[in-house]
This record gives structure tokens, sequence and C-alpha cells, in this order.
């Protein structure tokens, strides 16, 4: 038994907004006692989608030893909501749905005062939906505007921003308008000057900084670039944010900019190489920021794995992963295009290791000219034991139009047991 | 005839200089990547394929759809430059080993892996305009002439070497190759029966290469061994057989 720690609680809870802040979305607030709530709008992307954000963010609680709930919803007051009521870890409520997704919830969870509600239950009321469709006027008689604020709230009537929590050593420039704007050159210079701003603060640090747009009516959009590596260049960052300010909506007007740095990392300052000593290779960074930030695009790099099962031998790698030159030499030739999953064909051959005399493949019936082979291929036993005794027998063929394939046969020829002596297709030789 | 021609060049070389004076700054710090092929190089204007300018490469036959001839091809060409390769493509089923084998090296190759044709386009044009890197490539189905001008116009600026793959799904859609493009180049790889071997076996692949268009030169046909391991080709030494062929020129489109 420990006994209850509010003050303790309340801590950490702090800490793990601070971290959800330098991790998510640059609106993130405590929703005392046990709550997070953030405004991932803008931010998701770059989480890979709202769904990846949410499960890696559970994963993450899980790996601390801590259980989490979590969920996506228009409003704060829906999202609240979910994340307490719900049995599932993570829920999802598409624009709109609010209203389908709240109308079964109890009333415990509406954000009311504890006596509020058992006074309601006396009343009768079950479900948030039960309260949304009785008339507004007796209610606020009796309990004041509280209970109608709080519905509103739920269903996205009335706007209820997040105060985000800011750590103390944030590094955050703010420019207010006397008057509101909105046309996307002026959003366009704000920014760029924004941005100069920001870096004369940072100076030594940056990595990751957040565009926050206060609008007229009291919402608040905010836009995120991440950066691969840390930089200070106010060209580069200035155009990160200016790929992106289109997707502002300034609404009646803007009236405050704001921009952080939620992230920041020490810039380690490198001397470029002489030019008399080697060829400059071109820092592509930036570019890949640029890309990077524009969503709807994987950017990856490729390293050799050592493995020869085709399908294991190649893994993707973060574009900016340090170089080690490594390669894996092959003797063997490599077809360019490698089919998603093996096709099979149909397969004149002489067993246990003569290529095929013919092959039809998606319908169309070859005669191989010429062939190589075979170039046998074990299973890896370590990885799936069911691969023990598994062999894959690979040949290169050249039908008669001089058209080149990798096809393969399960198995040795010989023995069932090592595969089902089926021939595959696999890819495709220029 | 020959006196004819020689005299034409003559003129031809003064104009091209005259030209070359107009058109000022962009060229001067534009070069070319040649082949290392004389043949070849000597139908490509000033010997090679010029940086800052796009070039179109499909594969003939079924090559059209899995451009697999038409990315070794490629491969090689961008082995040959130096810095970084980005690669733009919507479906990644390039296999990296056989890139590696015609000697580009992985770390040197970025993939942008788009979701969407347009997004290649834009990914494409953005690379295209970051200047510094050693080629650019993308794998299109569709390459409208507007888009393809937006493209040069980015490749020039830059002087990076822009290649476009052209691979369609379907085989009658290839027939989208003869659109007129602004690219500088467009290239077809068909391939071969390969290189005869004195024993039983696959020999060293060989390519048609049509030389289709070609801005301010002739076009050809070339019989090409496929890129060896640092991404050069060679003339077959088939080609005596088929001389009346290699020495055919196109009308240009």
């Amino acid at each position: 038994m420990i006994d209850a720690d509010p003050g303790a609680d309340l801590a950490t809870l702090e800490r793990l907004t601070l971290w959800a802040l330098s991790r998510y979305s640059p609106v993130v607030a405590m929703d005392p006692p046990d709550g997070i709530v953030m405004d991932t709008e803008g931010a998701d992307h770059l989480q890979g989608g709202e769904e990846l954000m949410l499960s890696g963010l559970i994963n993450r609680f899980h790996g601390r030893g801590l259980a989490a709930h979590a969920a996506i919803a228009d409003t704060w007051g829906a999202a609240h909501a979910l994340a307490r009521t719900i049995s599932r870890e993570t829920v999802i409520v598409g624009r709109g749905e609010t209203d389908k997704a709240v109308n079964r919830l109890p009333l415990s969870s509406l954000r009311l005062p504890a006596e509020t509600v058992a006074s309601l239950r006396t009343l009768g009321f079950a479900t948030v939906g039960d309260l949304a469709a009785t008339p507004r006027a007796p209610l606020t008689l009796r309990f004041g505007p509280e209970v109608g604020r709080r519905l509103d709230q739920m269903y996205g009537r009335v706007a209820e921003p997040i105060d985000p929590i800011r750590p103390a050593d944030l590094v955050e420039v703010n420019k207010s308008f006397a008057e509101p704007i909105g046309a996307p050159e002026t959003i366009d210079k704000y920014v760029s000057r924004l941005v100069r701003q920001l870096c004369l603060e940072l100076e030594k640090r940056g990595l990751g900084t957040d565009l926050i747009v206060h609008r007229v009516d009291n919402t608040i959009q905010s836009l995120r670039a991440g950066t691969a590596k840390p930089v200070r260049d106010i060209a580069w960052l200035t155009k990160l944010f200016r790929d992106r300010i289109e997707r502002i909506e300034p609404g009646f007007g803007i009236e405050k900019l704001s921009l952080a740095a939620t992230l920041a990392e020490p810039l380690i300052e490198t001397q470029s190489a002489s030019l008399l000593i080697e060829e400059q290779v071109t820092d592509v960074t930036p570019l890949i920021d640029v890309l990077g930030n524009r969503g709807g695009q994987r950017i990856f790099r490729v390293a050799p794995v050592a493995s020869d099962v085709p399908e294991r031998s190649v893994q993707r790698i973060a574009p900016t992963a340090d170089e080690d030159g490594a390669t894996r030499p092959l003797n063997w030739p490599r077809p360019p295009r490698l089919l998603e999953r093996p096709e099979p064909i149909e397969v004149i051959a002489l067993l246990p290791d003569h290529p095929p005399v013919s092959f039809t493949w998606r319908g169309k019936r070859r005669r191989v000219k010429r062939a190589d082979g075979p170039e046998r291929i074990f299973g890896e036993w370590w990885k799936r034991s069911s691969e023990w005794v598994a062999v894959r027998d690979y040949f290169v063929v050249e039908d008669d139009t001089g058209e080149r394939f990798w096809i393969f046969r399960s198995g040795d020829g010989v023995d069932a047991e090592t595969g089902s002596h089926k021939w595959f297709m696999h890819g495709i030789f220029a | 005839m020959t006196a004819a021609v020689a005299t034409s060049n003559a003129v031809l070389d003064e104009l091209r200089q005259k030209i070359a004076s107009l058109e000022g700054g962009s060229l001067r710090q534009r070069s070319v990547l040649p082949f290392g092929v004389s043949e070849i190089d000597s139908q490509l204007a000033r010997g090679g394929l010029a940086y800052g300018a796009l070039h179109e490469v499909a594969g003939g036959g079924n090559g059209a759809i899995d451009g697999a001839a038409a990315a070794l091809f490629i491969g090689g060409i961008a082995a040959r430059t130096t810095g970084k390769v980005v690669w733009c493509l919507t479906r990644f089923d390039l296999f990296f080993p056989a890139l590696a084998q015609v000697g580009l090296h992985p770390d040197r190759v970025i993939f942008v892996e788009c979701d969407k044709e347009d997004t290649v386009l834009a990914s494409f044009e953005e690379a295209l305009r970051y200047g510094g890197l050693g080629a650019v490539v993308a794998e299109l189905v569709r390459l409208p002439m507007t888009a393809s001008r937006r493209l040069q116009l980015a490749a020039e600026k830059s002087g990076t070497l822009g290649l476009v793959i052209r691979r369609w799904r379907r085989q009658t859609e290839a027939s989208d190759f003869g659109m007129p493009t602004a690219a500088a180049t467009r290239w077809r790889i068909s391939v071969l029966p390969s290189e005869p071997l004195p024993v039983p076996g696959v020999g060293r692949p060989r390519w048609l290469a049509e030389l289709m268009r070609v801005r301010a030169g002739e076009g050809g046909e070339f019989i090409i061994g496929a890129c060896d391991g640092q991404g050069r080709i060679c003339l077959s030494s088939d080609t005596a057989d088929r001389q009346d062929k290699t020495s055919r020129s196109f009308a240009l489109s």
C-alpha cells in the first residue's frame, strides 16, 4: 500500500507533458489529475499518421511500465471522455463523427463536479446523449451554466483552446499584430522574420521548430518542421516553413504568430574540407528535410544485409544514417527488378539440377535458349525453424527473344523435404 | 557530298558558337558526361550526355513495363557521376544489389518513395533545383510537355543531370513515348540475346540502344554490351554484322 501523493503525481505528469511537447506537438498541456492533452493537427504526419502516432505513444508508455489510453477526436472534451471510458487502448474519431462517438458515454466523462453528476443521475440521466437531448434552460436554472458549457465543449460548439505548457529553457519568439493578417505573402514575410529572430536567439542550438498560429477566433493552428540534423541556417528553416504556409487557414485573420524551438541540440561546427584536397560532396540534408516535411513520401537509403535470401539481403535505413561504405561483394548476377513475391510458373525441366527447357509465366510460354545455374540458397534456420532444411535453386534463363529472368525451384530436386519442387519467377534481368 | 557536309559543319559550328554566346552563363558550367564509346558520343551534341538537361529512357517490348534494362542503363550513367543520387519512384521494386553491380554504391543513393505520380514530379523537380547532386532519377508513367519543360528548366538552372525512366502499366500505353517532351535525349533500351559463350551459359547481356531523339544531333541505333562493374557500356563486337543499321540515322522529330 502506498499513500496517494497528489503533489508528486502532478510533478510526474508535468515531466511527461514536457516530454510529449518535445516529441509530438507544440501545443501540449496538462489535463490534471491524470491526463495530457495535445493538439496534433499538422504534427501527426511526422510520426507517420494518427494511428501510428497513437500506437507508438502507447508503446512508449508500455516500455516505461505505464498503462495509458489515448484518443484522438475533434474536441478536447470528446478526446478526454473517450480516453477515460473506452476499454481499447487507442481510439480515433474521424472528423465530424464526434456526436456519434460521445452520445453513449457516461455522464462522469463530462468533466463536471461529482455532486452535479450524482444529482443528474438521480434525475434519470445516464449518458451524455440523454443530457444533450434535454432542453438547456431548465438544466441551467438548476445546475448553473457549467453543464451547458461542458456539453458545448464536447460537441465542439464552443472553442476550447489549449494553453500550451512551456519549459523554462524553451526558445520562443512571438509577433503580435495590431491588425489581423491573412494574406499568404504577409504570413510568409513575418515567418521569415521570426526565423531570423529565432536563429539569433538560438545562437548555438536548434533542432525541430514549431510555428504556432493564433487566429482571431481563438483557435490555434500549429505547423511543425523537423530537421534531420541540427541547423541554424536561416534560409533553410524559412524554406521549410514556406513550403507549408499554404496549409494555414487564416480564417478571419491571424493576430499572433509564435515560433518555438521545442527540441534543441548542440550544433557541432565542422570545418569544410579544402577544395584542394578532395572533391567536395554536397551535403543533401537540406533537401532531405524539404522532401521529408512534405508528407506523402518516404525517404530512405538501402543498405546490404548479410543474408543470401534475396528478400532479406537489402534493408531500408534512414537517409542520414552513417555512411560506412559497406558493400557485399556478389559474384553472382542479380536482377535489377525483383518481384514483390515470387510468382508460380509452369515449367518443363529435368530433375534434379537441369535448367528448365521451357516455362509459362503470366500466360506466355517461353522457350529457354540459354541458362545458368543452379545457385543454391539455403534457408536461414536461425530466423525460422521451418527453414531448417529449405533450399532454393536459382537459375538465370534467357528465352529466344533475349529476355532474361531469374527463376527458382523450391527444393533441391531430390528430397521432397527441402521444398515443394514448384517453380517460381522471382526477378527480371536487364 | 562529303565536301558539302564539311562546309555545312563549319557553318554550323560558327552558328553554335554564336548561340552559345547568346545563351550565356548557364552554358559555361555545363559540360557533358561521355559514354566513352566514340560511336555513341559522336551522335550526341558536344560528345556526351549533357549535364543540366533531362534525358528520357524507356524499355522496349516488355521492358516498357518492367523497366529493368532502363533502370540498369540509368544506374550505369548515375554510377559514373560524382555526388549523391536521388531516385524518386512510386513503386519500389528495384533490387539494389544489381545496381551495386554496375558500380552505384548504396551510400550514394537516396530513394524517395512517393504515394502518387504527382509527388514524384514535385520531388524530382525539388531535387533537380537543389544542385550539387550527381544525378536525379525519376520513374514516371506520364511526362506531359509542360511538366517536362519545367523539369528541363530546373535542371538547366542547377546543372544537374536529370534522368527519367518511363515505364507503363500496360504495353498499349507505351505508345505515349512518341509524344514530344522537352527532354534533351530520348533512348529506348531493349534486351537482345546475350553474347555467345564457347560453353553453355548466359554471357554478357546485350541491349539495343535506340537514340530516338537528340537535341542538336542525330539519332542512331547501337548494339551495346550491358553496363560493367563501373557502369560503362561498350559497343558489342557483333555490331559489324549490322553495320547497315547502326549507320542509319533518323529524321529529327
